[in-house]
């Protein structure tokens, strides 16, 4: 089966990051496909590399990307909900003079029809967060 | 490909987190996508559809300023759950949407008839 994930909580700050995770990698590993990761409100902050957390806890960001670029899947933070949020791409950074960036590889700055089209082109769109 | 049934479901009152603003955002986007789309109030999210909100102080948009635009975007398949109305004491005339009122039941039935239900 194709899934795609739409992930609106923030790592740490609810389980539904967590949940995501776990729900992504038993996918694959059951032998299903992810057609896309959506990053969409709070949910943008899982795309920051550079969270620092602390060393006996879980690394959840980090455990995305190793996800992510281990299984090549199409990750997507919508760049609306991520500006106002201060994640952001060098490029972006660039556009709107800012000194720093810091989304992690892996990850890419889209809009919002990435989610509609993520919905038309899974079998399933599963949603973490509120 | 054939067009699928995507109903984004709002569950949330307007101003305490940014997902109503972001829900909106969505629909807006996916209104581009030539898909059968429809959008449904559930529990306190009714109180999105409120005219008049004065959202000045907060320094914010105000939804019933930008809910209008929906149907300018072919956006027109507006349900609001009628229990969540009657519950906080609300009519029709109190929403700034010409919105279909659902019973429970016909909500179930409904969801259950989508391919994709997106909840915020």
């Amino acid at each position: 089966m194709i899934f795609s994930l739409a992930v609106y909580g923030a790592p740490y700050s609810s389980q539904a990051s967590d949940s995501a995770y776990r729900f992504a990698a038993a996918a694959l590993a059951g032998g299903h496909s992810i057609y896309r990761l959506f990053f969409y409100a709070d949910g943008v902050h899982n795309a920051t590399r550079l969270a620092a957390p602390p060393q006996d806890e879980l690394d959840l960001p980090q455990r995305w990307r190793t996800l992510i670029q281990a299984h090549k899947i199409d990750s997507v933070v919508c760049i609306a909900a991520a500006l106002r949020r201060g994640i952001i791409n060098r490029e972006e950074a660039e556009r709107y003079e800012r000194d720093a960036d810091n989304l992690a590889p892996g990850f890419e700055i889209s809009g919002l029809g990435q989610l509609v089209d993520a919905a038309v082109h899974s079998d399933r769109l599963v949603t973490f967060g509120d | 490909m054939n067009p699928k049934k995507i109903m984004v479901i709002n569950t949330h009152a307007p101003y305490g987190k940014a997902t109503a603003r972001e829900s909106l955002d969505a629909v807006l986007a996916a209104s581009a996508y030539d898909q059968d789309l429809s959008l449904l109030f559930l529990g306190d999210a009714v109180f999105q559809l409120l005219q008049q909100q004065d959202t000045a102080a907060l320094e914010a948009k105000s939804l019933s300023t930008a809910l209008p635009v929906l149907p300018l975007y072919d956006v027109t398949a507006i349900y609001a759950q009628q229990s969540a109305l009657d519950a906080r004491g609300l009519t029709r005339a109190d929403l700034v949407l010409d919105v279909e009122c659902l019973e429970n039941h016909q909500i179930t039935a409904l969801m259950d008839s989508q391919d994709i239900l997106l909840s915020f």
